[in-house]
């Protein structure tokens, strides 16, 4: 049940120019956002919610009275909740490359007046932080009270803290890293090349195409979805059941739950992502470094103001414990206020989507002291 | 946690002082010393229920296992470093001390004494290992694995060149007790001040 009810997504049209790290430049950009409770009158508490790699700006709500689907963290975001929308106003902006309504490669390139495919510049974690420091601008929020997110959403909220470190009062990283182990660059590189050895890719050109990679992503969002599990949750929800049927069949077909799972967990993703986007914001992912940036974790960490909550997942294989650790402590050592709870479950890196406490009372907790 | 002996860790506390609590339980010795004494707390604690209640009041609060290690603290990082009735569930007491010396400038510990008369009668009369209201299980399941009295800290202290700035007595119920003389055997617990 949703505390929020019908939301409307609105889109911002950007008319200067956006300077990217490449040294690119984006023009007649947009970036597509959604708002739940309302601003005080000194604008002031403001929540700004980052989301995942496959996420949007539907945080929460839906879109219309017979929508059956719910905004992504809708069980953390209303009256009442850990985002209290009678206290905060939180905003979700869809990231920069993605594909569902901010620019990204499936969007029309003003110059050519066709979409963009891999004409769209490589952008980096900075790039998508910058876009969205265009729209806080826009909506005329002098200092966010809270930057939250998980994931590829959290290595946002830390480039969001070490560059704009006096526009936020408090920092929540959920189950991130300050760099991708080469393990994740691994798994995100074999998802790439699912996609771009599917014929249909064809060079990223394949908009107005009849046939499109759908094969590809399926199979990189069934990767993916291996490693936002882990064995337990795996075992615990399907062990070697097999799906409807009583007896191996020695097929290639489908024997297994788990097998059946992936599958449709694939075939949703190519509903509605663009495979194209997927290249582009694994790649972010694999970039983002905060140590090489800035020389060195701790002098990173050295630029932050804000009061940091570090928050990680004991069965999460895919951004371990251990890299979130090394956040607190760099965190530490520049003596910064930072908390930091490693949340036991055995539901892997997903968790922050599945399971609502202790998530809830630890944000609830915090957020009442920023 | 008593009262009592409460506060008269407040009291030692001096204001504006930075602060680790390692073992720090909901949060609200820390909560009590921001307070009163205006201090920079961080807690540290192994359960997630606990971080979560120290965390709400608004207490800098690491989950973490002491006895992993506190490497990742910096020498002299804090001014004051509580160790409250948990040197005993420690694997290595020793190390620990010496990790607390190292980050903080001083320490603050309170330990259960087992030379307390009690405990000496129960296992002199009874021939069973002894329980009280500070050290209530089983042998089996005890988490109290490093049980000393009064008189073996004040040994191990000498021996590392550990010095006592203070040392305090109490009764079971927490209030101080007067005869110092006899501490080793009328207190059941004790606080120390040390320093390196």
């Amino acid at each position: 049940m949703s505390g929020i009810g019908v939301v409307k997504p609105q889109t911002h049209f950007f008319q200067e120019e956006l300077q990217l790290e490449s040294g690119e430049v984006l023009s007649d950009w947009q970036i597509s956002y959604e708002m739940y409770g309302s601003m005080n009158e000194s604008r002031t508490n403001v929540i700004w919610l980052i989301h995942a790699l496959s996420g949007d700006a539907h945080a929460a709500g839906k879109h219309n009275e017979e929508d059956k689907k719910l905004g992504w963290w809708d069980m953390m975001i209303g009256p009442g909740k850990a985002l209290d929308t009678n206290i905060y106003c939180v905003i979700c902006s869809n990231v920069l490359g993605s594909c569902k309504g901010t620019t990204g490669p499936s969007s029309i390139n003003p110059k050519t007046q066709k979409p963009y495919g891999l004409d769209f510049p490589m952008i980096k974690i900075g790039d998508m932080v910058q876009a969205q420091k265009c729209l806080m601008d826009v909506l005329n929020i002098p200092k966010f009270h809270t930057v939250i997110g998980a994931s590829m959403g959290g290595m946002q909220v830390l480039e969001w803290a070490v560059r704009f470190p006096d526009l936020m009062s408090s920092i929540i990283v959920i189950a991130s890293t300050s760099k991708l182990s080469a393990q994740s660059i691994a798994f995100n590189q074999v998802g790439r090349n699912a996609i771009m050895s599917d014929n249909y890719w064809n060079k990223g050109l394949y908009y107005d195409k009849k046939n499109i990679p759908l094969q590809g992503l399926a199979i990189a969002r069934m990767i993916g979805h291996i490693t936002y599990l882990s064995q337990e949750a795996m075992h615990r929800k399907f062990g070697r059941r097999l799906q409807d049927k009583k007896d191996l069949e020695y097929e290639f077909g489908t024997d297994f739950e788990v097998e059946s799972y992936l599958k449709y967990q694939g075939t949703r993703f190519i509903k509605t992502f663009d495979a194209n986007s997927y290249l582009y914001l694994t790649k972010a992912m694999d970039y983002f470094d905060l140590s090489n940036d800035h020389g060195s974790l701790d002098k990173a960490m050295s630029l932050i103001k804000s009061k940091s909550l570090i928050i990680s997942f004991t069965s999460d294989w895919l951004f371990p414990s251990e890299q979130s650790l090394d956040i607190v402590h760099a965190l530490m050592h520049q003596g910064k206020e930072v908390s930091f709870c490693d949340i036991e479950t055995d539901c892997g890196h997903d968790s922050f989507l599945i399971s609502e406490e202790p998530l809830t009372s630890l944000m609830k907790g915090f957020l009442d002291h920023v | 946690m008593s009262k009592l002996y409460q506060k008269d860790i407040i009291s030692l506390v001096p204001d504006n002082s930075r602060v680790l609590d390692l073992g720090c339980a909901k949060g609200d010795l820390l909560y009590n010393l921001k307070k009163f004494k205006h201090i920079h707390a961080v807690g540290v604690d192994i359960s997630t229920e606990n971080v979560c209640q120290s965390i709400s009041k608004g207490i800098s609060t690491i989950q973490g296992n002491i006895d992993e290690g506190l490497s990742f603290y910096d020498d002299k990082s804090f001014d004051v470093v509580i160790l409250s009735q948990t040197l005993q569930v420690v694997r290595n007491p020793l190390k620990l001390l010496q990790e607390l010396l190292r980050i903080g400038k001083m320490a603050i510990i309170i330990v259960p004494n087992f030379g307390h008369w009690r405990l000496r009668s129960q296992i002199f009369f009874k021939g069973r290992m002894p329980k009280n209201k500070t050290l209530q299980y089983e042998w089996y399941n005890t988490p109290n694995i490093h049980l000393a009295s009064i008189k073996d800290f004040e040994d191990l202290f000498a021996k590392n060149d550990i010095n006592i700035l203070e040392k305090k007595l109490y009764l079971s119920n927490g209030s101080p007790l007067k005869w110092h003389w006899a501490g080793n055997l009328l207190s059941e617990i004790a606080l120390f001040v040390i320093k390196k």
